[in-house]
């Protein structure tokens, strides 16, 4: 957690990303997210345009994203305010990557209730496919990051994966999902129990069983 | 009016007042760390809670908790001591024990309070965080281990000063104070974090491991760095001053000065002169004062003086010169060394009428010709207050960079005779508006013009006077007081080829038009004015002498003496006084006092602190101002006197701030 840091305002970060700008693409959603919002009020849009300008970093570099300092001095600008509030904000928020990240960035969680899953075997099969905490892969396809609780504890243990969580892993579970996405497929996201749609209890319902089929009304029952 | 009841004692608070503001009133202390009476309420370092009634069943920030009515609130409560032994423990988990090689130590705001609201012990075994640090620039210190996330600095930058350089990164335990990308804090009044900053994170790297605040004698005196007249303190130790801080003055300088006004201190010891000087063969020698004042003597001048007043010096000097001037029968007075000559038949004309406290309730303002960041960062923080309460600015002259929204006019001062309709329209509307004439109007000849403006306009009206001259010396009011002006200005004097001219510190006159002139200089630096010299008389600076100043708005303020000056360097009113004697003539005064009596017989303003009245202001004259403003006089902050340029910090922040020369250097 305390490891974050900015990647370091250097001449070649400078060559590499003083020229960025939004495609049209992201431009328009740029534009649509400034409208969100009363006139004047336009730096309310930064979390959204930080978002837009990573994925566009990200589909330049065909990484998840990240960003460097001249893209956040572009949105700055973008948005006619203070870099140092722009810098604030994306250092606050962990979905913003600070520093070049991998084509998959793996986000293993290890609070409690994954921990207690078994979230230990899962960062275990990260590495042993080589990959090192807040370290990228050498073919530039894995970051792995160990984070604090994504809120998925009912489907524990979990990662995320750039835009999906994939839930209730195990090892072999984990390495069919890294092999699919390395294989350029697009695993199903969310849980990866069989026959488990989201969270709902394995095993069929415990409670409101009467609910499965009907809508029944409890309240003459309290 | 909301009644509350704090520890039993019933009062009526203020409309809009927080509980921390009740507790106050009522004579209670708050301990408190991230609330400042001056900047906006942040509520995170939880230092200052309380037990209010009615409310949730737990203690509350009050800082950040409006008083209403019926409250009942408890500062006195079990709940409230161990609330605050908790926050304490809780700040000082992270606080490294550095104490005794802190400079913040016996002036730190954490350590005072964990004495007081402390448990006297911790139980805290874990590591500590450490923290790299940060490069805020040549005049801030950090170590940033030591902060405790107050964000006083942040908001310091982004409120008062206007400027977004400081801010937060990173969260929770991670949260670093820092610059962006670590550049040095440019704002002219940047310094003030370190008076802002609670704990030992930002202090003055100049006075690093200089001294403790025990070992200070605190003298009470004026700034002269500018025309405003900022209210300091000189912290001296032995014959030199340490340091210079802000005293707390709502009516001039709120708590804030420029960091001229506080790092130029250094320049106080460097290139002084501490022995009369002859200049003998083209060039100057050492000499005694009996020998120096011989030397004066044999120039017989007769009634051929001529006195030129420097931007530094008090009035009690120039009113001993012009004693001196006036015995020998001459009066041929000037402070404006660089050649103004405006009108100063009417001082209401040229003084900064609205007051500082006033211009801040000012909804329309025309600056004419001033850089005011550069030229009174004291004034351009009230503006910016006025302009967050809905002012609009105009501003004349080549553009600088505000902190706020103004309208540039252009530089052409005819615009002043004919406004563009978007600012008369303003200006017409207004219910205060004011103008601003600046250095650079000034010496364009903008007052007549300004003047015809303010009655087009009616600055002037019930209760409110919005005409304003801004001048950038300190002596400036005071000499126009003591007449130290002439119709043409300097030129008068070069005009009467005096053959003895007195430069009381004067270093901006350009004395190559007094080449036929023997040049007396009695001043305490080494600086243009002894280059030009015929002969130096070394005298005291401000911190070495007692004197009345007058700022801008015509506040008559007493600065009192802090150390003495060195060597043989004396008082410039005994040096004056002397040379009475040395050129035969009868001042009428021997002493200090008598001095000052006589003086304030003759401008009796000069003796009561507090505005001068100086009536209303002329008709405005029938001329038209023409010719536009190319520059504005100050080329360089931080090196406008001679003091500041003797200091060395002054010439690191000149050469990095302003020239952009890397010092930057690697984390300690």
């Amino acid at each position: 957690m305390a490891d974050r840091h900015l990647e370091p305002d250097t001449p070649e970060l400078r060559a590499r990303w003083g020229g960025f700008a939004f495609n049209a693409a992201w431009e328009a959603k740029a534009r649509a997210a400034i409208a969100r919002y009363p006139a004047g009020r336009q730096r309310s849009a930064v979390m959204a345009l930080l978002d837009y300008a990573q994925r566009q970093v990200g589909e330049e570099t065909n990484t998840q994203g990240w960003l460097p300092i001249p893209v956040m001095e572009y949105v700055a600008t973008y948005l006619d305010m203070p870099v140092i509030r722009v810098v604030e904000v994306a250092t606050f928020y962990f979905m913003y990557n600070l520093v070049p990240v991998g084509r998959f960035h793996v986000q293993v969680c290890g609070t409690t209730p994954c921990m207690l899953r078994g979230s230990d075997d899962i960062m275990a099969a990260c590495k042993q496919r080589g990959m090192h905490k807040g370290h990228t892969t050498d073919d530039g396809m894995w970051t792995l990051t160990e984070v604090e609780c994504m809120g998925n504890c009912a489907s524990a243990p979990m990662v995320q994966i750039n835009d999906d969580n994939y839930e209730d892993l195990t090892a072999d579970r984990l390495d069919a999902v890294l092999d699919a996405l390395a294989a350029g497929k697009t695993p199903k996201a969310g849980t990866q129990e069989p026959g488990r749609h989201t969270v709902e209890p394995l095993g069929g319902p415990t409670t409101l069983t009467e609910m499965v089929t009907a809508n029944h009304d409890y309240r003459g029952e309290w | 009016m909301p009644k509350v009841t704090v520890d039993g004692i019933e009062l009526e608070v203020p409309q809009g007042a927080t509980v921390l503001q009740a507790c106050e009133l009522a004579g209670k202390e708050i301990p408190r760390f991230c609330y400042h009476e001056r900047l906006s309420i942040a509520g995170n370092c939880r230092m200052c809670l309380v037990e209010v009634k009615p409310g949730p069943p737990k203690p509350q920030a009050s800082c950040a908790l409006p008083a209403a009515e019926g409250q009942e609130i408890r500062t006195d409560s079990p709940m409230v001591k161990t609330a605050r032994e908790g926050v304490m423990e809780f700040l000082l988990i992270n606080h490294p024990l550095d104490c005794p090689i802190c400079d913040q130590g016996g002036e730190c705001d954490l350590q005072d309070q964990s004495m007081a609201y402390g448990r006297g012990g911790s139980r805290y075994h874990e590591h500590k965080r450490a923290v790299t640090e940060k490069y805020m620039g040549p005049l801030i210190k950090t170590a940033m281990t030591r902060c405790i996330h107050c964000t006083r600095c942040v908001r310091f930058s982004e409120e008062i000063a206007g400027v977004d350089e400081i801010g937060a990164l990173y969260r929770g335990e991670a949260m670093q104070i820092t610059t962006y990308l670590e550049k040095a804090a440019s704002h002219e009044m940047s310094a003030n974090v370190i008076d802002l900053c609670p704990v030992g994170a930002l202090t003055s790297r100049p006075y690093a491991f200089e001294a403790r605040p025990w070992e200070l004698k605190k003298t009470l005196s004026i700034d002269v760095s500018d025309a405003c007249g900022a209210n300091i303190r000189l912290d001296s130790r032995g014959r030199e001053v340490l340091r210079i801080l802000p005293r707390i003055n709502d009516d001039v300088n709120e708590e804030w000065i420029s960091d001229k006004a506080r790092f130029q201190v250094d320049g106080l010891t460097r290139r002084r002169l501490d022995k009369p000087w002859i200049r003998r063969d083209g060039k100057l020698t050492a000499a005694t004062w009996a020998e120096a004042f011989a030397a004066v003597a044999r120039v017989k001048p007769g009634k051929d003086v001529a006195v030129i007043a420097g931007d530094l010096v008090d009035c009690e000097t120039m009113f001993a010169a012009k004693k001196l001037a006036g015995a020998l029968g001459s009066s041929l007075l000037e402070g404006r060394q660089t050649g103004m000559d405006y009108d100063t038949s009417n001082l209401a004309a040229v003084s900064f009428n609205t007051t500082f406290s006033g211009i801040e309730t000012a909804d329309a303002i025309v600056i004419v010709g001033s850089n005011l960041r550069i030229e009174a960062p004291l004034v351009q923080v009230r503006i910016r207050k006025a302009v967050k309460a809905g002012a609009k600015v105009f501003i004349v002259g080549p553009e600088w960079e505000t902190t706020y929204p103004a309208i540039w006019l252009g530089t052409d001062l005819a615009v002043l005779g004919k406004l563009p309709q978007a600012a008369d329209d303003v200006l017409s509307a207004a219910a205060r508006p004011a103008l601003i004439l600046g250095g650079a109007g000034f010496a364009k000849g903008a007052l007549g013009a300004s003047l015809a403006l303010a009655e087009k306009y009616k600055l002037v009206r019930d209760g409110w006077n919005g005409f304003n001259g801004l001048h950038l010396a300190a002596a400036r009011m005071g000499g126009l007081m003591l007449g130290y002006a002439q119709q043409g200005g300097i030129a008068d004097l070069v005009a009467a080829k005096p053959k003895l001219v007195l430069s009381l510190g004067a270093d901006e006159a350009d004395y190559t038009r007094f080449a036929g002139s023997i040049v007396v200089y009695i001043g305490h630096h080494g600086d243009k004015g002894a280059h030009a010299a015929d002969i130096i008389l070394p005298a005291a600076a401000f911190t070495e002498k007692a004197g009345t100043y007058v700022n801008t708005e015509g506040r008559v303020q007493f600065a009192e003496k802090a150390v003495f000056a060195p060597g043989d360097a004396r008082e410039d009113w005994t040096i004056l006084r002397a040379l009475a004697d040395a050129l035969g003539v009868n001042v009428g005064f021997d002493s200090f006092e008598q001095l000052r009596a006589a003086m304030i017989a003759e401008v009796p303003a000069l003796g009561v602190e507090g505005l001068a009245d100086y009536g209303a202001l002329p008709k405005a004259p029938k001329a038209k101002a023409t010719g536009s403003i190319e520059t504005y006089p100050i080329k360089d902050f931080y090196l406008t006197n001679p003091i500041a340029r003797a200091s060395e910090t002054m010439q690191r922040c000149s050469a990095e701030l302003l020239h952009g020369e890397d010092f930057a250097e690697a984390a300690e």
